[in-house]
């Protein structure tokens, strides 16, 4: 840095010379002049030797064009390193990261626990269909035709015998149409029980219809009757087997398909079932079908041919926590384990890292600085005591010590606001022996220099002398390793939150965002769960440690730039 | 320099004294572990005794029921004879467990030390030699990345591309499942394929530092004065680094890696851990976790043993590499 003007240099003799000559000439011409002339030139004179002593101090003067132009050993320090570019890239990684974590959660839309859920579609059974292609029995009475009796009247009908016996009891039958036999005890008049293909069903609810009742609906329709009468009310019925009564609301209908539903609770109308029995007949995998309040549903037909019948899979949309959803526009890199936003909760999480970091290297600063500075300043017994001091820390392991403290934490239940403080003062309290041993050299070799000896001549006093004179000499290391403890702590931090033993649900933080993939399936299938956070990580450590590089460049005056 | 290192041993002995009873103390008075853990389980169970009559009969059994400083003391007596107690998660003694973990541990941290010097000391030694180039700022740039890579982030990132989409490695445990079929050969290989992702880790973390201390060290012998007079004399390039510029910077740097030389069998927890590689660390973290107490207490005071170990080692040989080096 050359810092006078060369061009003003080289012009500075002739402006000297030229006034001077100036001043003869005048003189000359006024040679001949008339003695009263004489005042003139002595004021001439006077004026022109002014005029030189002005162009002489001009030549010298200190004006801002000529200044020796110097820098403070501080503006040195920001020269050399925004001159570096590496640690600028790193500064810049940084300001984008505090905007990201600080502005960003402002920013986000969502909350920092904000819970999301989305609405799955699940084919749950719905409903179940079998053709008869056996013959039903509806019975007279409770066990009016037991199941011994049912196989030797299935005998006699293959064999075409007009009658039948079953324990004693002698049976007849008759047949009404080829899917219809009515079951008599020989005695009897009244039949004691119904053998059909078709289903007789309650139409307005899941209640048994009266076996008198089914018996004339059955009689009716195997007649092809178009009405039928039953305990003096008169009935219609169509030829899809439904029965209406005089105000034309359906009570039953006949079926050769027996549809059940799964739930007890849940009621089939007899448009459902025939247009489900529609649908198997047309050999149809898919219906959809809208029920009388207006919802719409689709339905699965599979095939079961263990029961030689149909299951019917009701889709049914369930409001369930948007877990491991992928990015999407709503969430730019999706949702977490619990349905939290991923974005939302990286910003969060850097909020807490950093926040975690600066605080635990505060306090790391402000003991080791203390402790170093009085051990460095006083020497002696109190230096010694100190620095045993430093050094049982420096054997102390404190990443094990914090793991056992973590996990005894996790059983005592610490609330995790309350977590989150012990853990910054854990580790501060562990990790200042290093700073304080920095300060201490520092000052050991700043205490013998000559501006220490003038600051005790001067008198002041021993804590003004440490913190005035020696403590902002020792600042630069000091900022440097600060720095990079930032980038450790961080480190640190992450690693007992990714161990889960460090900063809680359901507070973020990027240690503890990564440890979902202690999981393997969330490490092989999703990447936006993890990825991102490290590289908010890695970023943030990297580029502390490449400020801190560049601050240790710049403040070292040995460097060459 | 023998009374030196007698004076340094004595110091130590204290530190190492005053430690351990920090940690002891820690660790009575935490507020649970394992012993808590077993008394709830067993007043759990039907007609069993109460919650607080368990736990005195198990703290006495385990002599957790003196004082701390007694206690403390009873501890030091025991562990000077070489008997930390048996571990109360493992069920054997402390000891007998060590000595099961610690060599895979030596062995994964020998290799990863070995690869570590090969790979950061050159790297450091170009950076410095070719100061302010690209190749500068590219060795700068990778070792701080190391050096900032969290290593669990490091570790699923390698898990991810070499065991589920390579398949080249396993995730995790030290054998495979066909081990017991292979032949001593096979079990050897088997054995060092699921090393060698640990291995690339513990290498990768580590590089940075050692490559930067490289550097700067590096650089700053390069400064000196007899350097210049080197190359005044005319020597060649090659000459003035290897000769006279290395071999200055060897005093550093063999002192610092002297000093973590012990660390070789500290286990490396996390490494370990993520691995499920049963080496002393993924052991001792387990350990900690379920609150072992004689188990923690041993591997804490084991890893300030070798922390001490490793400053006087690296005290000792800068008096030995350096010449010029006299400690009173």
């Amino acid at each position: 840095m050359s810092i006078l003007d060369s061009h003003n240099e080289d012009e500075r003799p002739l402006r000297v010379q030229n006034v001077p000559q100036a001043a003869l000439n005048t003189h000359e011409r006024n040679r001949a002049e008339a003695e009263a002339d004489k005042m003139q030139n002595a004021v001439d004179e006077a004026l022109a030797q002014d005029a030189s002593a002005m162009a002489d101090t001009e030549g010298y003067s200190l004006n801002d064009d000529r200044r020796v132009k110097t820098l403070s050993p501080t503006m040195l320090v920001i020269k050399r390193f925004l001159r570096n570019r590496v640690a600028m890239v790193g500064l810049f990684i940084l300001a984008f990261m505090f905007l990201f974590s600080f502005l960003g959660g402002v920013l986000s839309p969502y909350g920092e626990a904000q819970l999301f859920y989305r609405n799955d579609d699940q084919n749950k059974p719905f409903a179940g269909v079998t053709e008869n292609t056996d013959l039903r029995y509806i019975e007279g009475s409770a066990n009016s035709f037991p199941s011994l009796a049912r196989a030797k009247f299935t005998q006699a009908l293959k064999a075409g015998d007009a009658t039948f016996e079953s324990k004693g009891v002698t049976y007849r039958y008759e047949s009404l149409d080829e899917d219809i036999y009515l079951i008599y005890e020989v005695q009897a008049s009244g039949p004691c029980a119904v053998a059909t293909y078709e289903t007789v069903s309650n139409s307005q609810s899941n209640d048994k219809l009266p076996f008198g009742f089914q018996l004339a609906i059955l009689e009716a329709q195997a007649a092809k009757q178009a009405s039928f009468e039953y305990e003096g009310v008169t009935y219609a019925i169509d030829e899809h087997g439904a029965v209406m009564d005089a105000s034309g609301t359906e009570v039953a209908y006949a079926s050769r398909y027996s549809i059940r539903a799964v739930m007890g609770d849940v009621f089939l109308s007899r448009q459902f079932k025939e247009e489900l029995a529609e649908a198997i007949e047309a050999g149809e995998k898919v219906f959809t079908f809208t029920d009388v309040d207006g919802t719409t549903a689709d339905y699965t037909i599979t095939m079961d041919t263990g029961k030689a019948g149909w299951t019917i899979l009701r889709s049914t949309s369930t409001r369930v926590f948007d877990t491991y959803s992928s990015p999407s526009a709503e969430h730019w890199l999706g949702t977490d384990r619990n349905g939290m936003d991923m974005l939302t909760r990286l910003m969060y999480g850097g909020r807490v890292s950093l926040y975690i970091g600066f605080v635990v290297v505060i306090i790391e600063t402000v003991i080791g600085v203390i402790l170093g500075g009085i051990s460095g300043y006083c020497g002696g017994w109190v230096d010694n005591l100190i620095m045993r001091i430093v050094d049982v820390f420096y054997c102390i392991p404190s990443m094990p010590i914090i793991i056992i403290l973590g996990a005894a934490m996790d059983a005592m239940r610490v609330d995790p606001q309350v977590r989150m403080l012990y853990l910054m003062l854990l580790l501060g309290f562990l990790g200042w022996a290093g700073i304080a041993r920095l300060v201490r050299g520092q000052i050991l070799s700043l205490r013998e220099q000559e501006f220490m000896v003038a600051a005790e001549a001067t008198g002041i006093r021993a804590s003004r002398r440490i913190f005035k004179h020696l403590i902002p000499n020792v600042i630069p290391q000091l900022i440097v390793s600060m720095t990079m403890a930032l980038g450790s702590t961080i480190i640190t931090e992450a690693t007992l939150s990714f161990l889960g033993l460090g900063v809680k649900f359901p507070f973020a933080s990027w240690g503890n965002i990564i440890n979902d993939v202690n999981d393997t399936f969330v490490l092989t299938n999703y990447w936006f769960i993890w990825i991102p956070a490290g590289i908010c990580l890695l970023s943030t450590v990297l580029a502390f440690n490449l400020v801190g590089d560049g601050l240790r460049d710049a403040f070292d005056p040995k460097m060459k730039r | 320099m023998r009374k030196f290192i007698i004076k340094r041993i004595l110091i130590s002995v204290v530190i190492l004294i005053f430690v351990a009873f920090i940690i002891y103390v820690l660790m009575r008075c935490l507020p649970t572990s394992y012993l808590e853990q077993i008394a709830r389980e067993k007043s759990m169970q039907p007609g069993s005794k109460s919650y607080d009559e368990w736990m005195a009969q198990l703290s006495a059994t385990y002599g957790m029921d003196k004082g701390i400083v007694p206690g403390f003391f009873a501890w030091c007596g025991k562990a000077i004879r070489g008997d930390f107690g048996d571990s109360w998660k493992w069920t054997v003694p402390v000891t007998e467990k060590f000595a099961d973990s610690v060599w895979i541990s030596f062995i994964m941290g020998a290799i990863s030390f070995f690869f570590e010097i090969i790979i950061a000391i050159p790297l450091g030694i170009i950076a410095a030699t070719k100061q302010y180039t690209k190749v500068d700022y590219t060795i700068t740039i990778i070792a701080l990345a190391c050096f900032s890579f969290p290593t669990f982030f490091f570790a699923s990132l390698l898990k991810l591309v070499f065991s589920v989409h390579l398949h080249w490695f396993d995730l995790g445990g030290l054998i495979g499942r066909h081990y017991e079929q292979l032949d001593a050969m096979g079990k050897f290989l088997d054995r060092a394929n699921h090393l060698v992702m640990p291995i690339v880790t513990l290498v990768v973390i580590s590089i940075g530092a050692l490559m930067r201390y490289t550097r700067t060290n590096m650089l700053e012998v390069l400064n000196a004065d007899y350097i210049r007079t080197a190359r005044a004399k005319g020597l060649s390039e090659n000459k003035v680094i290897y000769h006279h510029a290395f071999r200055n910077t060897l005093i550093p740097l063999v002192t610092m890696l002297g000093g973590s030389l012990p660390g070789l069998f500290a286990g490396a927890l996390i490494t370990e851990t993520l691995f499920s590689i049963p080496g002393i660390g993924f052991v001792s973290y387990q350990s900690m976790v379920a609150g072992d107490i004689p188990f923690s207490m041993f591997y804490l005071v084991f890893m300030a043993i070798l922390t001490l170990l490793g400053n006087l080692i690296s005290d000792i040989l800068y008096a030995v590499v350096d010449p010029r080096v006299r400690i009173a």
